[in-house]
């Protein structure tokens, strides 16, 4: 315990007073950053607006992933599950209307929950085949079911009808007094105004909805008798077992709920973002979505910090590719920061490794005009081995998460 | 002999429920879709016997053998290498850009492509490798971030600009065309080319069996895979066993498509197939980690992909074999893991019944 707390980062993030300093001083960063490049895309409304488009799929495949793992159970199905979420979202929300394709959506992760759940928790099967070959499986079964389907609706083998659209909101009179506000280019308010504006305009309701999922998770795993039984199956399935704890069936709960997010996070794809069904749309985003809970080291906040993290890097790579090449700026400088500070409690391999990285992404900084879209695009994955390679020791898994768990046996 | 008869039973029920299963699983798919089974699987069957066919299934196996091969090696271990697909896509990669540079006598440009492919995809399989020994990282994890990473790597190196270029008649990107020194024979049969690369695999398979099986290394591999601690405690080095096993795994991985790359294409694109990760770790799990069990898995598979066209055309969705692989995978595991419990069962009783009796004389006698 005494190595968390002079754990640096960990005060930062657990005292509120310390995180609004931090996330003023990124702002301000950012600010400066936005001003000095004079790429205003980086705080404008649309760019706000397209990360929590990106975000949203990425969360809810993180909150999944986080709902399994903390029940100790991995789910490597998550990109399975998203696909089938994908699918029931814009066939039921084709034919029912888009709420009900959503619901659907969850319906259909779910069920695909429960099949891992019932591999790998009754039929005690490894938990990395099962996951695999529910992604094999859900890959299979909307391309078999596209094939079905679609072509009498006025689809195509990949492609799925229009999905009729959600209708979105905007906090009337804020909304364009802060969008006109942030075209400004004022230091820091306009940036402020803008984000804040992309948050407040044209909000689809579903993103709301979706949003919901994080503090209810948060409040369940943390604040009911479910949830800290939940964590209990993570950390020590034959304790809880031991006292009156029904893993097995919190475990099929779990998994549950774990496919159904995930399915949300597809049907967010399919009937909000795209509006229809195209085939591969996913692009890996399960395997993002677990790659945030490491990045988040097993916290709902956290989860959302790095969802928000890669859903903002997509957003930038695809508006424009220039923007993630100034947010290298702000890398360089957070890193010579965070040196300082390693210097000033003389940890020279800290100083050293820290400077380095600054002078590194600086000389990548100068020479380079962009970055490669190649690049963008692994950075979630790049980031979670790095975390993983440097971080592990800060890391807090749920202990028994992936170990085969057999009830009366000893594990 | 009856207690043998029984263990062949018992090992032979679990592939045979499995692949029932599954086509119970098909066959209902199959009837809502509104097609015979039978008629189906006769399909699938005689085309897949077609002789053209049967030469590009075989070049198929060699690719899906390999990769069986990496995983089997990885699962001896308890590894679930599922950075295969990375790891043979880069080695592949890099081979063919390391062959495309340089026009050496062919006894000198054949092993040297081959060898770029063994060592770069034993150093890519070595940070997952590194990653688990060092800080403890599952290695199902790191290998899924390293999967998307070297993908995003191949694709910006195959930029024209940096190492690709750009096809003749297409747009696709490759890597420029290995000298003719750098081409290996196929043999001609039955009226297709048959990838002489096959001599490699079936090396390979009798190296993986030989040392495995009769060498102290994989003795050791064995023993640390039962027992982590048991191993260690013997004195086997279990950290440096299980770097050793993914970087060999990964080597086996960079063999896969290496048939494609010396006997047919030349280059590298990005038309090579993905997904040979979870090909490879089901065919080990089909095939027991057996050298024989994954050629014939491997076959099997081939086989049944080979045959999907001809769905299509008879307007059955070919997707259907997909399917058929997902359930056959889950189905297998599935199976193995309820086998093992009822034979495992049948051994306590056994046990039971042995000691049981001795139990009581002894405490008769205590009595006494």
């Amino acid at each position: 315990m005494s190595t968390l707390k002079e754990n640096r980062l960990w005060r930062i993030i657990t005292s509120p007073s310390r995180m609004m300093l931090t996330v003023a001083g990124v702002v301000i960063l950012v600010s400066v950053v936005r001003q000095f490049t004079g790429i205003s895309d980086i705080t404008s409304p649309g760019a706000a607006g397209a990360t929590i488009r990106f975000t949203i799929p990425l969360l809810m495949a993180g909150l999944g992933g986080l709902w399994a793992e903390r029940s100790g159970v991995i789910n490597i199905g998550l990109e399975g599950m998203m696909i089938l979420g994908t699918w029931f979202g814009a066939w039921f929300g084709y034919l029912y209307g888009p709420w009900v394709g959503i619901f659907a959506g969850a319906v259909g992760g779910a069920l695909a929950g429960l099949l891992h759940a019932i591999l790998t928790v009754r039929v005690g099967i490894d938990q990395a085949v099962s996951g695999l070959a529910i992604n094999l499986l859900g890959a299979g079964t909307a391309r078999f079911l596209s094939g079905v389907f679609f072509i009498g609706a006025g689809g195509d083998v990949n492609v799925s009808p229009q999905v009729k659209s959600i209708s979105s909101f905007t906090v009337p009179g804020l909304s364009p007094f802060l969008t006109s506000l942030g075209q400004k280019h004022i230091l820091v308010i306009s940036d402020v105004a803008g984000v804040v504006a992309g948050f407040i305009t044209s909000i689809n309701w579903a993103s709301l909805v979706m949003i919901l999922a994080l503090p209810l998770t948060s409040w369940i795993l943390w604040k009911t008798r479910f949830g800290l039984r939940m964590r209990f199956c993570g950390e020590n399935p034959s304790a809880a077992e031991s006292l009156g704890v029904n893993v097995y069936r919190t475990r099929y709960i779990a998994l549950a709920v774990s496919g159904a997010l995930a399915g949300l996070g597809g049907a967010y794809i399919s009937v909000v973002v795209t509006g229809n069904y195209l085939e591969g749309q996913t692009a890996g985003r399960g395997y993002i979505g677990l790659a945030a809970v490491i990045f988040g080291n097993w916290q709902p906040a956290g989860v959302l910090a790095g969802a928000a993290l890669f859903g903002l890097t997509d957003a930038l790579r695809v508006r424009q590719s220039t923007s993630v090449h100034a947010l290298l700026l702000v890398v360089i400088v957070l890193a010579a920061v965070y040196s300082l500070t390693k210097l000033r409690k003389k940890d020279w391999k800290g100083f050293g490794i820290n400077l380095g990285i600054a002078v590194f992404v600086l000389a990548y900084y100068m020479i380079n005009k962009v970055v490669p879209d190649e690049f963008v695009t692994f950075f979630p994955n790049l980031t979670t081995i790095l975390v993983l390679a440097f971080l592990s020791q800060k890391l807090r898994p749920p202990a028994m998460a992936g170990a085969p768990y057999r009830k009366g046996e000893e594990s | 002999m009856n207690k043998k008869l029984s263990k062949l039973f018992w090992a032979l029920i679990a592939p045979i429920a499995a692949i029932l299963f599954s086509l119970i699983f098909v066959s209902i798919i199959l009837m809502i879709k509104g097609a015979a089974p039978l008629s189906t699987f006769q399909l699938i069957l005689s085309y897949g016997a077609e002789s053209e066919n049967i030469i590009a299934e075989l070049n198929q196996t060699i690719a899906y053998y390999l990769a069986g091969v990496a995983a089997a090696i990885g699962f001896r271990m308890l590894l679930f290498n599922i950075g295969i697909d990375g790891q043979y896509r880069l080695a592949i990669f890099i081979a063919a850009v390391v062959g495309g540079a340089t026009n050496l006598p062919t006894f000198l440009e054949l092993p040297l492509i081959i060898l770029t492919g063994v060592v770069v995809g034993a150093l890519w399989a070595s940070i997952a490798g590194y990653l688990k020994v060092k800080r403890n990282i599952s290695e199902v994890i790191s290998n899924i971030m390293l999967n998307t990473i070297a993908s995003g790597l191949i694709i910006y190196l195959l930029q024209p600009s940096r190492l690709g270029l750009k096809g003749k008649n297409s747009d696709n990107l490759a890597t420029p065309m290995i000298p003719k020194s750098g081409w290996m024979p196929s043999i001609h049969i039955l009226g297709g080319e048959l990838y002489s690369f096959a001599f490699v695999a079936i090396g390979v398979g009798v190296l993986y069996w030989v040392v495995l099986n009769k060498s102290v290394f994989g003795f050791n591999l064995r023993a640390t895979g039962m027992s982590f601690r048991a191993a260690r405690a013997s004195g086997v080095n279990a950290p440096r066993m299980i770097f050793i096993t993914m970087a060999l795994s990964g080597a086996i991985a960079g063999l896969t498509g290496m048939g494609e790359l010396l006997s047919s294409t030349h280059t590298y694109s990005l038309a090579f197939p993905t997904g040979y990760a979870l090909t490879g770790l089901a065919l080990a799990l089909l095939g027991r980690n057996n050298p024989i069990g994954i050629a014939f898995a491997a076959f099997f598979w081939a086989f049944l992909e080979q045959a999907a066209p001809i769905l299509d055309l008879n307007g059955i969705p070919k997707e259907i074999v997909m399917m058929m692989q997902g359930s056959i995978i889950l189905s297998t595991v599935a199976s193995y893991e309820i086998v093992k419990r009822i034979t495992r069962r049948q051994q306590q009783r056994l046990v039971g019944a042995v000691d049981a009796p001795q139990v009581v004389t002894e405490a008769k006698g205590d009595k006494a």
